[in-house]
């Protein structure tokens, strides 16, 4: 079998995905240079990118490996309280913003990991609507430890303590995270060019665990698990590599999150902001990386542009997100949204069958 | 033929050439002569249902002559009734104690005659609340044999297949995979450890490509890390080659190489069974379990089937386990034969023994046909 090069396939495979997110931060990058872009968004690329990390990453457990989480932003919390005490550290060490910042990414993903594999291990015993609601409690749980969590820096190292600042015991140290207030005095090193690099990173590390030996084996207990077990496949074992990986990748967006603000309270990483990054997945399509890059991408941004509305802003992102979903499956759209495709050559589905082989009895 | 497990484990290796006589059935401690008669005769027409009753009257009014009647449970019933009422009772004496050799309803081709059997099952059974839904299932495979598991709906002939494969962990019994116990293995282990099977409701990765199931299916024989893998390290690139190269030789097999990139869950549906078969093949397999194979084939489709079960066996030398209603198949290609009724083994032999089978006809059709 020839395989004929064709701008199409080369379109439609990760190469396509690449190329969105290069034009893409091209594009901004110069809106924002000739100042064509309004300051809010400016400000929010960064965050634009961390969400689209997250979302991402959750795609992999979500619709790569078929599970349902409801607890992915604990593991973005995790990357950013661990990733900003790093950053401190580091900062202390040398005075180098970029290391520090690609150390503590690397701090942020390894705890992340850590977190997500110490929380999968028992929660991936479940499936299905158990698993959601596991995963939901577990992210409640970090959520409520971060809240406790006091730890700050003096010249004889790392203080922690998970009642107050009081107890930290420091003579004229720092203060890193303060409970309730969350990491403060974070040194803001995030910039848009990071974030780029770091979804670029997300998406290699994702496009290319789907297309190997590995991710087959995790595709595969998502279609059927019996199946899988039958041909020899550990099925905890690829569940968990889906699960931790997924939690390394959040938490490196949790650091990218924290670090493009002075301060992060714990608040901000609970279920509402979880059940945010599944909207982002389910929007863009369950399983399509490229539709969860464009949904966080539009969702970060709209309720910014909406501002102006003042109090209507979140009714329209909620007409928007409703209509969005609702709007594919009303058949007149379905009708021209199947037309679509006849007419557009490149947006024709991937494997598509020649008209005699579907279609057997069932 | 030798249907003696004992006898079989006695002789040692150089005596291949010989071909011993085994113990035959004369010499087993049985009377054969009380058995219930259950004659084969060899130039039986294929089982179809027609086929059977036809046989049934037939059995009927045959004179019985006990030699042929092997391997059924009756057999094993009257052995075990005989060594209690003999009064037999244990008690320690001077004289020697005569020793005979236990009768075994084990069968296989004599071929494999001084192979470890690939498979042995052992008093295996599983309830389900209070079902027995297999009991007391005693089954040899040889290493290279083609054997049926046949039996009515509801007999519980997938249900051993999921107690070989640990879908469902034996409430009781033992099996021995290529003289290996699978106690405690979890599936995928025993998949590892050589059982692959086809599920009777297909069960394909129907979201990824044919291809892409073939290579799940090789998943244990090609290897490559996860770091290589996101790294796209050279031993990613190389073992990416070796698995779209197995793949499609295994794909050829079935002639379906050019259907490599098709959504599995699009094909029709001989197709998906056929994948299904070749994925199981892909995990290199001492055992294969088909449940059901030729189910919603067309008869063409099932002849082909049948021509390419018997070419994986030469081809691979392995041993095939195969579920099927579809008699002119079983019949045809099986070299052993079980049947099971309500969970247990109601008769074995070669065709032409259960073609032949009193109880089996009477499995299948109910009693009612017995006296017609
Ligand atoms: N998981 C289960 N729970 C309860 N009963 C079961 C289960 N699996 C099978 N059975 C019962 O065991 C019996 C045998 O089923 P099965 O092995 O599927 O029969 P078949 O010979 O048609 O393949 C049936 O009565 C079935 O209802
Ligand atoms: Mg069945």
């Amino acid at each position: 079998m020839a395989k004929n090069f064709s701008f199409s396939k080369l379109w439609k495979g990760p190469f396509g995905t690449y190329l969105i997110v290069i034009v893409a931060y091209v594009v901004f990058q110069a809106l924002a240079s000739t100042g064509n872009l309004p300051s809010v968004v400016i400000g929010l690329l960064p965050t634009i990118c961390a969400y689209i990390v997250a979302a991402v990453s959750l795609n992999l457990v979500v619709g790569i490996s078929g599970e349902l989480s409801l607890g992915h932003a604990a593991f973005m919390s995790v990357g950013c309280y661990t990733g900003v005490v790093a950053a401190t550290c580091y900062s202390a060490m040398f005075d180098i913003p970029w290391l520090v910042f690609f150390l503590s990414m690397f701090t942020g993903a390894l705890f992340a990991a850590l977190a997500g594999f110490v929380v999968g291990v028992p929660v991936l015993r479940l499936s299905g609507d158990y698993l959601a609601i596991v995963t939901l409690a577990f992210g409640e749980i970090i959520k409520n430890i971060m809240n406790n969590l006091y730890v700050g820096l003096d010249a004889s190292g790392l203080h922690f303590s998970l009642t107050s600042s009081a107890d930290l015991h420091m003579t004229n140290g720092k203060i890193i995270i303060n409970g309730p207030q969350g990491a403060v005095g974070i040194e803001q090193l995030s910039t848009f060019f990071f974030g780029f690099c770091l979804v670029m990173l997300t998406l290699a590390v994702v496009l290319n665990l789907v297309r190997s030996r590995s991710g087959r084996a995790i595709m595969a207990v998502r279609d059927n698990a019996i199946a899988a077990e039958s041909v020899g496949i550990n099925t905890m074992k690829y569940r968990l590599m889906a699960f931790v990986v997924a939690s390394a990748l959040a938490g490196m967006a949790g650091v990218l999150y924290a670090m493009n603000y002075n301060a992060v309270v714990p608040v901000r990483f609970d279920y509402n902001a979880s059940i945010l990054i599944l909207v982002y997945v389910v929007l863009g399509g369950i399983g399509n990386i490229r539709g969860s890059i464009i949904s966080a991408t539009v969702l970060v941004v709209l309720p910014e542009v909406l501002r102006f509305m003042s109090e209507y802003r979140m009714l329209i992102y909620a007409i928007v997100l409703i209509a969005v979903m609702v709007l594919p499956n009303v058949p007149a759209v379905k009708r021209f949204l199947d037309y679509l495709p006849t007419k557009l050559p490149f947006l024709r589905k991937r494997s598509e069958v020649p008209g005699d082989v579907v279609g057997g009895a069932e | 033929m030798a249907d003696d497990r004992e006898t079989r484990f006695g002789e040692p290796d150089d005596f291949r050439e010989e071909v011993p006589e085994p113990l035959t059935t004369e010499d087993a401690p049985v009377a054969d002569a009380d058995l219930p008669a259950a004659d084969s005769t060899p130039d039986a027409p294929a089982m179809g249902e027609e086929a059977l009753q036809v046989e049934a009257r037939a059995e009927a009014e045959a004179p019985t002559h006990g030699v042929a009647a092997l391997f059924n449970r009756s057999r094993r019933g009257t052995y075990r009734a005989q060594s209690k009422s003999g009064g037999a009772r244990a008690k320690g004496s001077g004289s020697r104690t005569k020793m005979v050799a236990l009768p075994s309803d084990g069968i296989v081709p004599e071929r494999d005659l001084y192979a470890t059997p690939v498979l042995e099952c052992r008093h295996l059974g599983i309830d389900f609340g209070g079902l027995h839904a297999v009991e007391d299932f005693n089954l040899i495979v040889g290493k290279t044999e083609i054997a049926g598991l046949i039996g009515p709906n509801g007999a519980g002939k997938t249900t051993v297949f999921n107690l070989l494969t640990k879908v469902y962990q034996p409430t009781r019994g033992t099996i021995l995979l290529d003289g290996v116990d699978t106690h405690g293995m979890t599936p995928s282990k025993v998949a590892q450890a050589g059982i692959a099977r086809t599920f009777q409701n297909i069960r394909l990765f129907s979201n990824l490509t044919v291809e892409e199931n073939v290579e799940i299916g090789l998943h244990n024989q090609v290897r490559c890390g996860m770091w290589s893998s996101i790294f796209r390290l050279p031993k990613y690139w190389v073992s990416e080659h070796e698995f779209h190269k197995q793949a499609l030789e295994l794909l050829d097999i079935f002639s379906m190489a050019d259907m490599a990139e098709i959504t599995a869950g699009n094909l029709p549906y001989g197709a998906q069974r056929r994948l299904e078969i070749i994925r199981a093949l892909a995990t290199h397999p001492k055992l294969l379990l088909l449940d059901e194979p030729a189910a919603g084939m067309n008869p063409v489709e099932t002849e082909d089937l049948m021509t390419n079960i018997r070419k994986i066996r030469d081809e691979f030398q392995i041993a095939i386990v195969l579920i099927e209603h579809d008699m002119d198949l079983v019949m045809n290609i099986c070299e052993g034969i079980a049947v099971l009724n309500y969970g247990k083994i109601i008769a074995k032999g070669t065709p032409e023994e259960i073609q032949g089978n009193e109880q089996v006809i009477e499995a299948y059709l109910g009693s009612g046909a017995k006296g017609a």
